[in-house]
């Protein structure tokens, strides 16, 4: 059957590709280099259909499906971490935000890379040592399975949903413009090939994904980033004097612009990606793809330094598109008489100042492969996504609290795959509904949720002994409402999407009151609590505690 | 890598307890007390809280930079084109890398033996 489905979803993909071809193609310009990203797309298919292949093929137990078998290296994990982080939107939105405000990009970049010391210092090796597959394992460890593995999984299913409607829109309207596919068809491509990748590779198959991706996209990166160097001696300072000179905004592109106008602003931002990414699941679950806490740590270490990387070579592109684009017409929509506007006439928009660049400095088939990476990226992503989730409804909510634990783990890993399914479907439908909505705060959100609901209940069950099953549902359900519900009243929704007047929420990032509301509800609820529930857990934070720091009684690399 | 402790929470299958922290277990009494487990738990807590803190200074003062003092991040270093606020955030990100680097240095070494000692005396 795994072949039957391989192979139609190899025949929709021909079918789209052609049709990609056909007459539809005319009036759009790149279509004379759309032929190379395809088909180094189509390799990139073909390629990771055959891990898929095989993983499945090795994928028997649940601890294969949800974990790889623990069998992951430190390098191997760390490649696929940065491969979840490096999405699209960091890759093409940071050297789009490079360009067109300089330094402000450079805020961004700094923002998501911070939170890995956190995860590092507070959360990965416990992570290990006390969880199996979800990061539900590690917060319900002496806490009440049913109500924790509850919130664990809804904080989950939350962040999945908003981080996956931004990807799926993103991805349609990229591919809409890459490769002259309709918005629809992109997204349905999309969605099925992640439902692929999960529902018969499990972790294997999407860890191998990522890392295949990654190391595209670094190289890919690190060959535009050497270019722009390269014309500029590989001296930085020539190629910002450059761009000063071709910029509309000169010299101020050096210095902070209106990014952070706001320092309550600015600081709620920081906290929302600083602590997100130690809530997001499926960064989370790659912790458990590792033999025990040393390759863990090593990971995050390796992770951090190729991310760094990484965000630098975006802000080295960013700043090339403006020193190698600005100047030449060919990259804009031009206006009556010739004129453009450097920073809104770009052809694609700003966000497409990276593939444009790629065209630039290494030609069409160079586009082409960068193209091709740029949709990689988005398949990874989403894959990863996906998995989290469909773990998050089979091994918590199926398996935990509706079955009690009477269930068999081919049973289980049956209703993920089931779940990897519908979570396709749905995010299909949802990348079809979402088409021309305003989605570009959903990724915001997806991390203020996890800063405010998942990690807050994770690092107090982890690290603070008094913390009881009531302390920390009440404190993940009001990070949750709280952290969504001062997105829907700021102004990214409140008025932009449902067209009110003035917003009641006055920031765009709600993570500096969200998180402290819900670390503050889990102390309090906590104190206050003195069942005898509460006596038990706390009594039993010895054993997790002893567990949590030395590893003994760990999860092993699982036995084939 | 041993599978041998597979069995504390292996599988779906339903387990005796359905709280792996509910068995009470004697060895757990033992290790809390040894000076080993003691020394590995203050120093490794220590170590994290301060790198912990050396983070959130840095990255909370560089936005901090960035929202109340705009026009000294946008002096220019060495009388070039690249601000000082350019260095800084380029500072941000290599600090991170380095800090990641020097906890794993130091767990690697000092943890870790204080870890396998720990193990060697309660008989694991």
């Amino acid at each position: 059957m795994n072949r039957i489905l391989l192979g139609l979803t190899l025949a929709t993909i021909t079918a789209c590709a052609a049709y990609a071809a056909g007459p539809d193609l005319g009036a759009v310009t790149q279509s004379a280099t759309n032929w190379p990203a395809i088909g180094m797309f189509l390799f990139f298919v073909l390629m990771t259909l055959g891990i898929t292949y095989k993983a499945a093929k090795g994928t028997k137990s649940a601890a294969d499906f949800y974990a790889a078998g623990g069998g992951i290296s430190a390098g191997t994990n760390a490649l696929a971490i940065a491969g979840d982080y490096m999405s699209a939107a960091s890759f093409l939105g940071i050297s789009g935000l490079v360009y067109t405000s300089g330094f402000d990009g450079l805020i961004y970049s700094t923002g998501f890379l911070v939170g890995w010391p956190i995860v590092l210092f507070l959360i990965a090796e416990r992570l290990r040592n006390l969880g199996k597959f979800t990061f539900a394992d590690v917060a319900s460890f002496r806490l009440d399975q049913t109500s924790i593995r509850i919130i664990s999984a809804v904080g989950t299913l939350v962040v999945v949903a908003f981080y996956l409607i931004a990807q799926m829109v993103g991805a349609g309207k990229l591919i809409q413009l890459l490769f002259g596919l309709p918005y629809l068809y992109a997204v349905i491509i999309v969605g099925v090939l992640m439902i692929v990748y999960v529902a018969f590779g499990g972790m294997k198959a999407t860890t191998w994904v990522q890392v295949i991706k990654a190391c595209l996209l670094l190289g890919g990166a690190t060959f535009m980033a050497g270019a722009v160097l390269f014309k500029y001696g590989f001296n930085p300072e020539a190629l910002f004097a450059a761009s000063v000179q071709v910029h509309p905004k000169g010299d101020a592109i050096m210095a902070p612009g209106g990014l952070v106008s706001n320092p309550i602003e600015a600081i709620s931002l920081g906290v929302g990606l600083m602590f997100g990414t130690a809530g997001l699941p499926h960064i989370l679950m790659r912790f458990f793809t590792v033999s025990d806490a040393q390759a863990a740590r090593k990971s995050v270490f390796y992770a951090t330094g190729l991310i760094g990387y990484f965000y630098i070579l975006t802000f080295i592109i960013g700043f090339g598109g403006i020193a190698l684009l600005m100047s030449d017409p060919s990259y804009f929509k031009l206006g009556a008489a010739g004129t453009f506007d450097k920073l809104k006439d770009m052809i694609g928009g700003t966000n497409m100042v990276a593939v444009n660049l790629a065209n630039a400095v290494g030609g069409p088939y160079f586009l082409g492969f960068i193209s091709a990476v740029a949709f990689a990226t988005i398949l990874a992503v989403v894959a990863g996504l996906t998995l989290a989730g469909a773990s998050a409804v089979s091994h918590d909510l199926y398996a935990q609290v509706i079955a009690r634990g009477r269930t068999t783990e081919k049973h289980e890993v049956n209703l993920s795959k089931i779940s990897a399914v519908v979570i396709g479907i749905v995010a299909i439908y949802l990348g079809y509904v979402f088409e021309n909505q305003n989605v570009a705060f959903m990724v915001g959100l997806a991390f203020a949720v996890a800063a405010s609901c998942n990690f807050p209940v994770l690092a107090m069950s982890i690290l603070w002994r008094g913390t009881t099953t009531w302390g920390a549902l009440a404190g993940g359900l009001v990070g949750l409402i709280s952290a969504v519900g001062m997105v829907v009243l700021s102004k990214a929704v409140w008025v932009v999407t449902f067209g009110n007047a003035a917003a009641i929420f006055p920031y765009d990032n709600p993570a500096l009151f969200s998180m402290p509301l819900a670390f503050v509800t889990i102390w309090a609820v906590s104190s206050l609590d003195n069942s005898r529930r509460a006596q038990r857990e706390r009594a039993a934070f010895e054993a997790q505690f002893v567990r949590s720091e030395t590893g003994i009684g760990a999860v092993g690399a699982h036995a084939h | 890598m041993s599978s041998s402790t597979l069995g504390l929470r292996g599988g779906t299958a339903p387990p005796p307890s359905r709280n792996a922290a509910a068995a009470v277990d004697p060895q757990i009494d033992r290790i809390v007390r040894t000076p080993e487990f003691q020394q590995l738990v203050a120093e490794r807590t220590r170590f994290g809280v301060i790198l912990t803190i050396l983070m959130l200074v840095v990255y909370f003062g560089f936005i901090g930079l960035i929202a109340f003092d705009k026009s000294l991040m946008a002096v220019k270093v060495g009388g070039g084109t690249a601000s000082l606020g350019l260095f800084l955030g380029v500072f941000v990100i290599l600090f991170a890398f380095a800090l990641t680097g020097i906890y794993v240095a130091r767990a690697n070494t000092r943890f870790d033996a204080l870890s396998a000692a720990l193990k060697r005396s309660v008989g694991q």
